[in-house]
């Protein structure tokens, strides 16, 4: 194929007005691949929303978890004071720890009060200590910590929250690999059926087809009357689409804490230009299965 | 122009046409004749290029068919009107753009041959049909409108298979006539027809060699018909 410089593109995109007149209108075939191309962009749409919000989850995930650790002394009572102030001694000389606080009892108690009940007598029982760390942007060595404290505080556990974190992030990608997998399918579709659209199309029209081969078209003539009107039968469909289904999604409530994850479906600020993809993908999508379509039958007539 | 040199051509297992030779030379006239189903429309196809012969050599303008893509092919048609006796058109456009079909497909239409156009639809007695729409139009004037489409790009061989099949006599005469024009224009024509008395009738006016086809072979018919 040729490549595609801009001249090319507009003069395909204004096109030759007397070569789309050479295959009659076709009402009923316009339509259904308008509607196929505005819903799979429709579901492009979301199936992008959910690529995005799930690619911006697995960041603020890792994000936010990162930067937090948490430090449990779990020890004699009459040594958890002793430990804890050794512990917040050692974190306070680690490098990459920004803060280090330990939970006071009420603290502590709001922690438990889902289990156990605001009136726990929380100082009677042998509750280990919580110290909560937040890291600077660059972090803590973890391990190195974990070896110290060992050595100083033999009661203390670390906590960095990777084992949380891991299979969060893990299942945040893993949903936006699937939002991914679900758009590459979802132009699949869009080829296959354009294909069949085309494909019914040429064969509607094969005496129109004999006719321009036997007063000497050339193949590419008489494919680019077929691969134009799809293409563009393509972007009107799938833009059309792209509007609603960014509508729908404008629509959706808005993120929240309580609704966790599923409210932050959606497009945020330069997000909403993946939109304008759409119908331009949809448009090559459409061209390139046409023109697949149109060569091969062509190449079968004489 | 278009050269057949031992052409055989066969489909599925039965051979139609074997060794066969023939040189069109320019300005030539020739009548294609035999029984139905001998191998004339065959024949004419290859002379097209529409179908490839299963063994020996056709050539289109000194170029060997095997050697031309799609695309040469194409252009080779632009030199070869056709006129077919079931004659095809794009039944959604109006007469006139039928014939000038050819110019639309090569990308020659021009004001000038808006005027050449015009002109073409008079001599072939169309004028007034114009805007119909093929469908509308009768069999004597589906094959005028089928010759003037076929000669627009002023070609340089004109091939008609049974032209005149479909019309009455009158008619056939009218097309035999512009066919004739044609060839006193210098055109190479090759009309394949059953009908003797056709042949007849163009034998007072023009030198037209007449070529049978029978048992498979090509064979050139007495003068004397």
């Amino acid at each position: 194929m040729r490549r595609p410089d801009l001249a090319h593109l507009t003069r395909f995109l204004t096109g030759d007005p007397q070569a789309d007149r050479m295959v009659p209108p076709t009402g009923y075939t316009a339509r259904l691949t308008v509607f196929s191309a505005a819903a799979m962009a429709f579901l492009a749409v979301f199936a992008l929303a959910l690529a995005l919000a799930t690619g911006r989850m697995a960041v603020r995930w890792g994000d936010e978890l990162a930067r937090t650790a948490t430090l449990r002394i779990s020890a004699p009572t009459e040594q958890i004071a002793a430990q804890t102030a050794a512990a917040l001694r050692v974190l306070s000389q680690t490098p990459g720890v920004a803060t280090a606080r330990a939970l006071s009892p009420d603290e502590q108690r709001a922690l438990l009060a889902p289990w156990f009940g605001p009136d726990l007598p929380i100082e009677a029982l042998p509750i280990p200590q919580l110290i909560e760390i937040v890291e600077t942007s660059a972090g803590f060595d973890a391990q190195g910590l974990r070896l110290r404290l060992s050595a100083e505080v033999p009661g203390a556990v670390l906590d960095d929250h990777s084992r949380w974190r891991k299979p969060l992030v893990q299942a945040a990608n893993r949903l936006r690999l699937l939002g991914g997998v679900a758009i590459v399918l979802i132009f699949g579709t869009m080829a296959a059926m354009i294909t069949l659209a085309a494909n019914a199309a040429l064969a509607a029209n094969a005496q129109v087809i004999a006719v321009l081969r036997l007063v000497g078209a050339r193949d590419g003539y008489i494919a680019q009357a077929f691969v134009r009107r799809f293409t563009l039968r393509a972007i009107s469909g799938a833009f059309v689409g792209s509007v609603l289904g960014g509508l729908a999604i404008a629509l959706l409530p808005a993120a929240q804490d309580e609704g966790g994850f599923l409210t932050g479906l959606g497009f945020q600020g330069v997000g909403w230009l993946w939109l304008l993809v759409i119908p331009p993908l949809a448009g090559a999508v459409a061209f390139a299965a046409t023109q697949f379509a149109a060569r091969t039958t062509l190449k079968e007539l004489p | 122009m278009i050269e057949l040199e031992n052409v055989a051509m066969s489909y599925g297992g039965g051979e139609l046409l074997s060794d066969i030779s023939l040189r069109l030379a320019p300005g030539s006239f020739h009548f294609l004749t035999g029984p139905s189903g001998a191998g004339k429309t065959t024949f004419l196809k290859l002379c097209y290029g529409a179908l490839l012969p299963s063994a020996g050599r056709v050539q289109l303008f000194g170029t060997d068919l095997r050697q031309m893509g799609r695309d040469d092919i194409a252009l080779a048609r632009r030199k070869i009107g056709v006129v077919h006796q079931d004659v095809q058109f794009l039944d959604h456009l109006s007469v006139a753009e039928n014939v000038a079909l050819p110019l639309m497909v090569s990308g020659r239409e021009t004001l000038d041959q808006e005027v050449n156009l015009r002109e073409l639809l008079g001599w072939v007695g169309l004028k007034g049909r114009a805007d119909a729409h093929p469908p509308q139009l009768s069999g004597g004037e589906r094959q005028r409108a089928a010759l003037a489409r076929a000669v627009i790009m002023s070609p340089e061989v004109i091939l008609a298979d049974e032209p005149t099949g479909n019309i009455d006599w009158e008619m056939s005469q009218r097309l035999l006539q512009l066919l004739v024009e044609l060839n006193r224009m210098g055109k190479t024509i090759m009309i394949a027809t059953h009908d003797l008395n056709l042949i007849r009738a163009a034998k007072g006016q023009v030198q037209a060699r007449v070529l049978r086809i029978s048992n498979r072979r090509l064979h050139l018919a007495g003068a004397d018909l």
